[in-house]
């Protein structure tokens, strides 16, 4: 039985085998142990002890009271930051596609022959280190930066407005961050747009908001649910867009995560956290894959 | 072909040989926190090379060091994580055959509790963390904790804080009246309701570059003593206060690795940063004093009679070493740090 099928495909399947190896040692392999370390008990400053326990897991959702140990209640702080994050995320995704989408039509307009030239400038950005770029927005909002200087010295306002260490500040600069993430897939799907359909919608006394809404933004749709994963997932693990620009006064996941592997010293609690906010963006993921399944079965049916 | 192998093969043998050759010395240190004067002066003198590389914060050198496979030969670790480095026997003894200067460093210095008689290491430097204070802006008493803990309505909303768990900690333990690594529930319970009423008037729990300060993103903040007269040095209504309740010391520690591959190297750059000279450079540079007898000569003049550095005689008794706490203080620390961090 074995041989014919050695014989037909088999051997594809040991030429796939460098690749196949590296992917699951150098994908799965770090997250195995990261698995792992979160069913055991954190060790003498930092670490783990070879010990089984779910207090890392129950620790991620449950708080037993500081002072009172029978007292279990829901880990409102962990919740905070997990809402906070999500909520930021969400928020810098809605940013990043409302300035993306213009940006994109931009580019997707103009002449072939220049268009190469806008996409470029696109991508500048990521030619320089993200730490240059967060610490390159600190310096236009902080207080005496480059924006309240201007204002006062044009008599604008009289002290500077605080910027800095606000959700704001966060919200800034993660979406100056992903912008590009967002418009590149927004370019790709507006440069196969049938135009035609546009033409075809104004002969039919279409008005441009009309226009917009039922023959571009169907189009360009798969390019905004791609733009916005690619937004989204980076931006709920980000930290050092709020560590820098938030001031560490509010955290991230990712900050969350960091305390406990550092000054927190409780590793199986830092890998848990690790592993949910894996699963949040494989559920966003999912939600994805499942909208963009919808579309083809709507387009074939 | 075969001889271009060979080559080849030579020529990688040369470069390893070169990465394990006698002059070279590793030393895995603090960012921005190794004087470059003080690597000429040790190359000029032995002709051993000095590589730096950096870390970030004390956890992550013991757990890179954990890890092995590193090649670092010296290790700069702080105070209150030295008996763990210790005792996982990550450090060896100094040789007393070629650390011969131990006897520079301060009396003070030598009977440390987490290393009795200096047998592991030895001062790199030491400081304070206190309270910087916008004298323009607040004018009152700075020698108090409550600035930060309990803030004044001038100060409310412009205060930072450094983001070092251990720090805020002990300085809230200490506003109660609890020792360091307490598990009085009451102190615990008192320094918790006052770090999250303190929370809201702080503007932000960062580093801090010492600009912020100087520029006025900040009127005050719990700051370390040497960065805080960086901050003078630019703008002179800043001031240093050291809490009358209580502040914690702090000192960093050169140690050779126990698996060390450059050991006799490392042994001498031990030595060579005990003479006063020496140690004097790592001051210049870090702005922090460095616990070696007569080294105060040879430093900046502006170090020497720095108000930051010199601790006042009667607030001197104020001053507490850090402590590694249990893993279920630390626990108990870890929990309300987030919840005020929420």
């Amino acid at each position: 039985m074995r041989a014919p099928l050695f014989r037909g495909h088999g051997w594809k399947w040991l030429l796939c085998a460098p690749a196949l190896t590296v992917l699951l040692l150098a994908a799965s392999g770090p997250l195995l142990i990261v698995l792992v370390y979160s069913f055991l008990s954190p060790g003498n400053m930092g670490g783990v002890v070879w010990e089984f326990s779910t207090e890392g897991w129950f620790r991620v959702f449950f708080r037993r009271d500081i002072f009172e140990p029978d007292l279990v209640t829901w880990n409102q702080a962990h919740l905070a930051v997990f809402w906070r994050s999500i909520w930021l995320s969400l928020q810098t995704t809605l940013i990043c596609a409302f300035l993306g989408f213009p940006t994109a039509w931009f580019i997707a307009t103009r002449p072939p022959s220049t268009r190469t030239v806008w996409l470029f400038l696109i991508t500048i950005p990521f030619w320089t280190n993200l730490l240059i770029r967060t610490f390159a927005i600190q310096e236009v909002i902080r207080n005496n930066g480059t924006i309240n200087t201007v204002l006062m010295r044009l008599g604008v306002i009289d002290s500077p407005i605080q910027m800095m260490f606000t959700d704001f500040a966060v919200l800034l600069g993660m979406a100056y961050v992903f912008l590009p993430l967002m418009v590149l897939p927004l370019y790709a799907a507006m440069e196969k747009m049938d135009f035609r359909l546009v033409e075809a919608g104004y002969d039919l006394y279409a008005s441009r908001l009309m226009v917009l809404w039922h023959v571009i933004l169907p189009q360009v749709k798969p390019g905004f649910i791609a733009g916005s994963i690619l937004v989204f997932i980076p931006a709920i693990g980000a930290y050092v867009t709020p560590r820098v620009l938030g001031g560490g006064r509010t955290m991230m996941l990712g900050n969350l995560i960091a305390l406990q592997f550092g000054q927190g010293r409780n590793w199986p609690l830092g890998a848990a956290l690790a592993m949910l906010m894996l699963v949040v963006v494989v559920g966003a993921l999912v939600l994805y894959l499942r909208a963009v399944n919808r579309m083809e079965g709507a387009r074939r049916g | 072909m075969k001889r271009t192998i060979a080559l080849a093969a030579a020529a990688l043998m040369g470069t390893t040989a070169l990465a394990h050759a006698e002059g070279v010395v590793n030393l895995y240190n603090w960012g921005n926190y190794t004087s470059p004067e003080l690597l000429e002066r040790f190359t000029e003198e032995t002709g051993i090379t000095v590589n730096v590389t950096d870390f970030d914060s004390n956890d992550t050198a013991l757990a890179r060091i954990r890890q092995g496979g590193h090649g670092f030969d010296i290790v700069v670790p702080s105070d209150t994580y030295i008996q763990t480095w210790i005792t996982e026997g990550l450090l060896q003894p100094l040789d007393p055959e070629i650390v011969t200067a131990r006897d520079n460093i301060e009396p003070v210095f030598v009977d440390v509790p987490f290393d009795p008689g200096r047998e592991y290491t030895v001062p790199w430097a030491w400081g304070t963390t206190g309270v910087i204070v916008d004298t323009s802006v607040f004018d009152g008493d700075i020698n108090d904790a409550g600035l930060i803990l309990n803030p004044p309505a001038e100060l409310q909303g412009r205060i930072n804080v450094i983001p070092e768990m251990s720090d805020v900690m002990a300085l809230a333990i200490y506003y109660h009246g609890g020792e360091r690594c307490t598990t009085d529930r009451d102190v615990l319970r008192a320094v918790r309701d006052t770090l999250l009423e303190a929370k809201p008037h702080w503007l932000a729990l960062d580093y801090g570059a010492v600009d912020s300060y100087v520029a006025g993103d900040f009127a005050a903040g719990l700051y370390w003593n040497g960065a805080s007269m960086r901050v003078r040095l630019q703008n002179d209504s800043f001031a240093y206060g050291y809490p009358v309740t209580g502040y914690p010391l702090w000192m960093d520690n050169a140690a050779v690795l126990a698996d060390a591959p450059n050991r006799d190297n490392a042994m001498q750059f031990i030595n060579f940063i005990l003479r006063p000279e020496n140690a004097a450079l790592i001051s210049n540079f870090a702005r922090y004093s460095n616990g070696i007898t007569g080294s105060i000569e040879y430093m900046d003049d502006v170090m020497r009679d720095a108000p930051e550095i010199d601790v006042p005689a009667e607030l001197a008794a104020a001053g507490r070493w850090g402590q590694a706490c249990p893993q279920d203080v630390n626990d108990i620390h870890t929990q309300i740090w987030t919840e005020v961090l929420q």
